[in-house]
């Protein structure tokens, strides 16, 4: 089995940071909005590299994601950067009318997402923002998984016309991915080859899909695992080649299992190749203080989930 | 600039093409749509400078945006007679397949529109944007949007109104509709608005008022001098006082008739009291 190096643990929020000033120096329609989060985002070096583009707000999410859709007009494109919750939950109605009914070309940048944000508590750890995003028509909705695919993703996401949810997150994780792997909104990632299960993870859960993967061989289970980064559109394909071959599948993902990922797939596998399927998410509950691994740990969104789920789902076979 | 007299005809046409419109389908908002339609025809042909073809970005040309999305028949009537589609395609208002929705969108793609609009409280919002995009592209032609007053009881116009005063986003001109109603009933029965030029100009606006937003002479004064209060450091605020249901005269100053059509027999009296000028649709 292919196995992965962690080349020194970084936040996603700081990929985000280092593709946004990538992308100010590359592109001059790049403009950044946040809303008194600068540092938490690492928008500061954006800031400092181009002032006029960079619209502080205050703490006003949903006069950002207005003005965000009316810098689109004169052919701006806007990044904003809040928290996952004051990106989604708070804003929603902005979102849909006036970005992604409006055909807007905003990029809704959210770190802090899920309970990796640990000790702040439920009132910010937003667990159902891939399932709001994911049902506006016409939002592309990526969830990254290390530093250098946020930074890549960052980058991408520019080129893409048309409203983009881009979810990351607050701690220090492992990163892997390669920094010279191309992103392409939409396409998985084949990350391990296997052949008894299948397992599907996003955003921080890929490191701890890898991690179960690396326990399951040692228990003689082959597991292909999959890092599915664009939760919309879905990559249905790498899906249902994968399955046709491991014949079961785990979804993975620091959400809650309804409206998340695990519902996307589910939904493909009913349609073309029903498939038994197992949820690592969390079971439609609000989160709670605690740290990260804590969290990770109590609301069974850790490689130990990860693996007793593939367990189960062999055995469904 | 067209003379009074050839706006003021323009508009007895508009209300018309309101009636009409709402008449067919039997829904739509008559009353704030008649209560604009001076301020429409006026802004529409005497200060927007505007391309003949229509394009999202608008360069170099000024912009209109329209927040209160529920006056959409004034909005699609007055598109349509400056030519930015047939005026024939007003009999579509509100019918499936149409381009012209209950609220405006920029969905079906219909020329002139550049933001969805129904949601209330969202227009100020995207106008600064498209201000502050201006202003990056070097480009000197302004922004235009015209608001409900019960609208401003929604909070993000607050948060709007704070940054563009805050950043000096000095390229925009911000109508609010003052006719005092909303569906409910009087805005000082729902919810009291207080003063609202005091409210403005508390958040640093320049603040200029239209004591009769039916007056097309009033309305070029009072446009003139906003614009000409652009460019010095602060946004600009028209405060036009308008009746709602204006030209039809059971439907003036009430809410009744916020968001109900004209039954056949209303209908023509409202028409009759609106003699056909540059032609029915």
């Amino acid at each position: 089995m292919k196995t992965y190096t962690n080349t020194g643990s970084k936040d996603t929020r700081s990929g985000f940071g280092a593709g946004l000033t990538e992308l100010g120096k590359q592109n001059n329609n790049v403009v950044a909005l946040c809303a008194d989060l600068t540092g938490s985002l690492k928008m500061d070096e954006f800031k400092a590299n181009h002032p006029e583009r960079f619209f502080q707000v205050g703490i006003a999410e949903a006069n950002m994601m207005g003005i965000a859709a009316g810098l689109t007009i004169g052919g701006k494109i806007p990044f904003t950067g809040t928290f996952a919750n004051f990106s989604t939950g708070r804003v929603y109605d902005q979102i849909r009318q006036s970005i992604a009914y409006s055909g807007k070309n905003v990029k809704i940048c959210a770190s802090h997402a899920g309970v990796t944000l640990g000790e702040d508590g439920a009132t910010h750890q937003i667990l159902e923002d891939l399932g709001l995003m994911k049902m506006l028509p016409g939002m592309t909705v990526i969830n990254t998984c290390d530093f250098n695919q946020t930074k890549a993703a960052t980058i991408a996401i520019a080129e893409h016309e048309g409203p983009v949810y881009l979810r990351f997150g607050r701690p220090k994780v492992p990163n892997f991915t390669s920094d010279s792997e191309p992103f392409v909104i939409g396409k998985a990632l084949h990350l391990t080859v296997g052949t008894d299960v299948t397992i599907v993870a996003t955003g921080h859960l890929v490191w701890e899909a890898l991690e179960a993967a690396k326990a399951l061989e040692e228990q003689g289970v082959s597991a292909e695992v999959i890092n599915i980064h664009t939760i919309k559109p879905l990559d249905d394909e790498a899906i249902l080649n994968s399955v046709k071959k491991t014949g079961c599948i785990v979804t993975a993902e620091e959400h809650n299992f309804l409206g998340g990922l695990g519902e996307s797939v589910a939904r493909v596998l009913t349609l073309h190749h029903p498939t038994p399927q197992e949820f690592v998410a969390t079971n439609d509950t609000f989160g709670e203080s605690g740290t990260p691994a804590q969290l990770m740990a109590k609301y069974g969104l850790n490689s130990e989930a990860i693996a007793k789920a593939a367990t189960k789902v062999i055995a469904r076979k | 600039m067209l003379e009074t007299k050839e706006l003021k005809d323009i508009t007895t046409q508009v209300r018309r093409d309101i009636l009409r419109m709402v008449h067919k389908v039997n829904s739509g908002h008559p009353g704030g749509s008649l209560g604009c339609a001076e301020f429409f025809v006026t802004l529409y042909h005497n200060f927007l400078h505007r391309n003949d073809a229509f394009d999202m970005d608008g360069k170099g040309e000024d912009l209109f945006f329209l927040s209160n999305g529920h006056i959409s028949p004034v909005y699609y009537s007055v598109l349509a007679r400056t030519g930015h589609f047939p005026v024939e395609e007003l009999n579509t208002f509100r019918l499936i397949d149409s381009r012209l929705q209950g609220h405006p969108t920029t969905h079906e793609g219909l020329p002139g529109v550049r933001i969805a609009s129904g949601s209330l409280g969202q227009g100020m919002s995207v106008a600064l944007g498209a201000a502050l995009s201006k202003k990056l592209n070097n480009d000197e032609r302004l922004v235009f949007s015209l608001h409900g007053d019960g609208e401003l009881q929604e909070g993000q116009n607050w948060e709007a109104i704070m940054y563009a005063s805050g950043n000096n986003v000095d390229n925009i001109i911000a109508t609010i509709d003052l006719n005092e109603q909303q569906i409910d009933g009087s805005t000082d029965d729902v919810l009291p608005m207080g003063d609202v030029a005091a409210k403005f100009e508390a958040f640093g606006w320049d603040v200029i008022e239209i004591a009769n937003g039916n007056d097309i002479d009033a309305i070029n004064d009072g446009l003139s001098t906003a614009i000409s209060r652009t460019g010095k450091g602060k946004p600009v605020c028209v405060l036009l006082r308008t009746v709602m249901g204006n030209g039809v005269d059971f439907m003036m100053h009430t809410h009744a008739w916020h968001g109900k059509a004209p039954n056949d027999e209303q209908l023509a009296i409202g028409l009759e009291q609106n003699p056909e000028t540059i032609g029915d649709y």
